[in-house]
């Protein structure tokens, strides 16, 4: 159950320098992206992230928000000079080993296609497939949780099959029940409360995503291998 | 206890919000005038995480079943205990049977009401405010209703002259003068893609005002203005962790800026950031008004911090002292 991501690689090798701004005077947002999503630049942010919540020197920090390929830190201006804190977060990104990431897998089961999946046969027309194989292909891919945001314990997946790529709904949707399997470009997701939603709905899991009471309140957390396990595929 | 006996749905417990869980996708959350809240406990002699009231719908009614302290601060609103008037900003003793009313202010969108002891709910992922997005914290993790009964903390709350005592934040009066002219100015920071923004933009971003849309709530504000904002290039963003108040440029032009429950991850392009000595100001603009975006530095804003810092300190500080000497 508990797999680990161990890879030792030389600090800062063929990645593009990253951007470090402030946001507002108490944050420092670091931009390592390009375009596509970069597993190798993730695994130093999260490195980076655990030895900013780690590092008792570095007074006043409130926050450490990993996105995608980028890090948010925010702090207290009127104890750590957000100029040390951008200068502290640069030299991080060189100095750090991304080291272990604790990865857990987790199965989702998952009741495809009908009503709780609205979407799935829209999505496997015009992927040119049959629902069947749609659900085959989604079910059987092994999928990455990046990191979480958006609404509470929402985890942004890596690891869509490219033939399941698909734009997201020109329009949102108002409300999306909560445990809706979803897809949303080249990304994997379950919503884990009723919520608005541009993303594609495919079905629909039992499971409790997020539940503020339970400790910890996330079922997934950034570096999580994810499975959906299909129960059911209806009609 | 407290009673609530008129109320609405926007009404809710707050405090000052959720710090170490945005990267689970919890939002800050809190009072949208933080400022208030943090005078209205000080009032009262509360600590400064003690949970309060955001009053946003109007008239508000509650019955004290217990003697309490209390104050109003917040929008200028007419407040009356038992029918007697109670100025904003204003601390006072309440007899447990009396009957609060807060109506709707002349200027301002919020009022908080803070009550010693503070309103005791469960502490959820450390704090008491109402998560209403979520549908978690506070009451019930929603606004309040008629014949809710809040219970206090115990607390005796601070010892008053028999007139009460008030204090108001030296920036109010501004900022209801410009409340009442139509125009609030907030002072910005430039964000991560505020270089990528065409020139014009940009001298648009802090020339003109924007008037806040109908589409304004705790999450955020849509603004409009005359012409949209544009970058020099379109980029796509990789989703990301966002501020309250960011303001964000999506393709279309109109700004955006996100408040105590936006989503805690964004992908559009930021042109700017509220500084945080100003965000309590946002949390008091009406949809309709004019926001004008002045550009400061950090040091700047540094500074504005420190000051509403050392000045909610003194008050803290001086309150007792004051308290005892008027009796």
């Amino acid at each position: 159950m508990n797999a680990v991501i161990d890879k030792q690689e030389p600090a800062g090798a063929g990645l593009r320098k990253p951007r470090a701004h402030l946001a507002g005077a108490g944050g420092v947002y670091l931009d390592c992206g390009n375009a596509d999503i970069d597993m190798s630049i993730q695994e130093r942010i999260w490195a980076m992230a655990r030895a900013l919540r780690e590092d008792a020197r570095l007074e006043g920090i409130r926050e450490v928000v990993p996105g995608v390929n980028n890090l948010l830190v925010l702090f207290d201006p009127l104890r750590l000079d957000p100029g040390a804190a951008r200068e502290h977060v640069l030299r991080l990104w060189e100095d750090i080993a991304p080291g272990r990431t604790e990865s857990r897998q987790v199965d989702i089961p998952v009741v495809y296609g009908g009503e709780p999946g609205i979407d799935l046969k829209d999505l496997a027309e015009n992927a040119g497939l049959r629902i069947q194989d749609y659900v085959e292909l989604h079910s059987s891919a092994t999928y990455q949780v990046v990191c979480l945001g958006s609404t509470p314990g929402f985890a942004y997946m890596s690891g869509l099959p490219q033939r399941l790529h698909a734009p997201r709904r020109s329009s949102p949707r108002l409300r999306v029940p909560g445990g809706s399997v979803m897809i949303g470009g080249v990304q994997a997701g379950v919503i884990p409360g009723d919520a608005p939603s541009g993303w594609h709905i495919l079905g629909r899991t039992a499971l409790d995503i997020f539940d503020p009471r339970r400790d910890p309140p996330c079922l997934l957390m950034p570096g999580d291998t994810v499975r959906f396990v299909p129960q059911k595929v209806l009609a | 206890m407290m009673q609530v006996l008129t109320s609405g749905a926007m009404n809710l417990v707050q405090d000052r919000g959720r710090t170490g869980y945005l990267h689970l996708g919890v939002c800050r959350g809190g009072a949208m005038d933080a400022l208030s809240l943090d005078y209205a406990n000080a009032l009262v002699g509360n600590e400064a995480d003690a949970a309060g009231i955001e009053i946003a719908m109007f008239p508000f009614k509650l019955r004290f079943d217990r003697d309490a302290v209390f104050a109003c601060t917040g929008g200028d609103a007419r407040i009356e205990l038992d029918g007697s008037l109670v100025a904003p900003w204003w601390s006072r003793s309440a007899r447990a049977g009396q009957t609060l009313v807060v109506q709707r202010p002349a200027r301002g969108m919020r009022v908080v009401l803070g009550v010693s002891g503070g309103v005791d709910v469960p502490l959820l992922l450390g704090a008491r405010g109402t998560d209403l997005k979520a549908g978690y914290g506070g009451f019930e993790g929603r606004g309040l209703k008629r014949l809710d009964t809040l219970a206090l903390h115990p607390h005796h709350g601070l010892a008053l002259p028999g007139a009460g005592l008030g204090c108001v934040p030296r920036q109010v009066p501004e900022l209801l003068r410009q409340l009442a002219e139509g125009c609030v100015t907030v002072r910005v920071l430039p964000a991560a893609e505020f270089e990528e923004f065409t020139a014009e933009s940009v001298q648009r971003l802090f020339g003109a005002p924007w008037t806040v849309t109908a589409d304004a709530n705790r999450q955020g504000y849509r603004l409009q203005g005359d012409a949209p904002l544009q970058m020099t290039a379109r980029r796509e963003l990789l989703s990301h962790g966002i501020v309250p108040g960011v303001v964000q440029v999506p393709p279309a032009g109109q700004p955006i800026i996100q408040l105590a429950e936006a989503n805690t991850c964004g992908g559009y392009p930021k042109i700017a950031t509220v500084i945080e000595a100003d965000l309590w100001r946002l949390g008091q603009v009406p949809s309709g008004c004019a926001l004008r975006f002045e550009r400061v530095d950090v040091a700047a804003a540094i500074a504005a911090l420190r000051e509403q810092d050392d000045d909610l300190r003194a008050l803290r500080a001086n309150l007792p002292l004051v308290a005892k000497r008027l009796q």
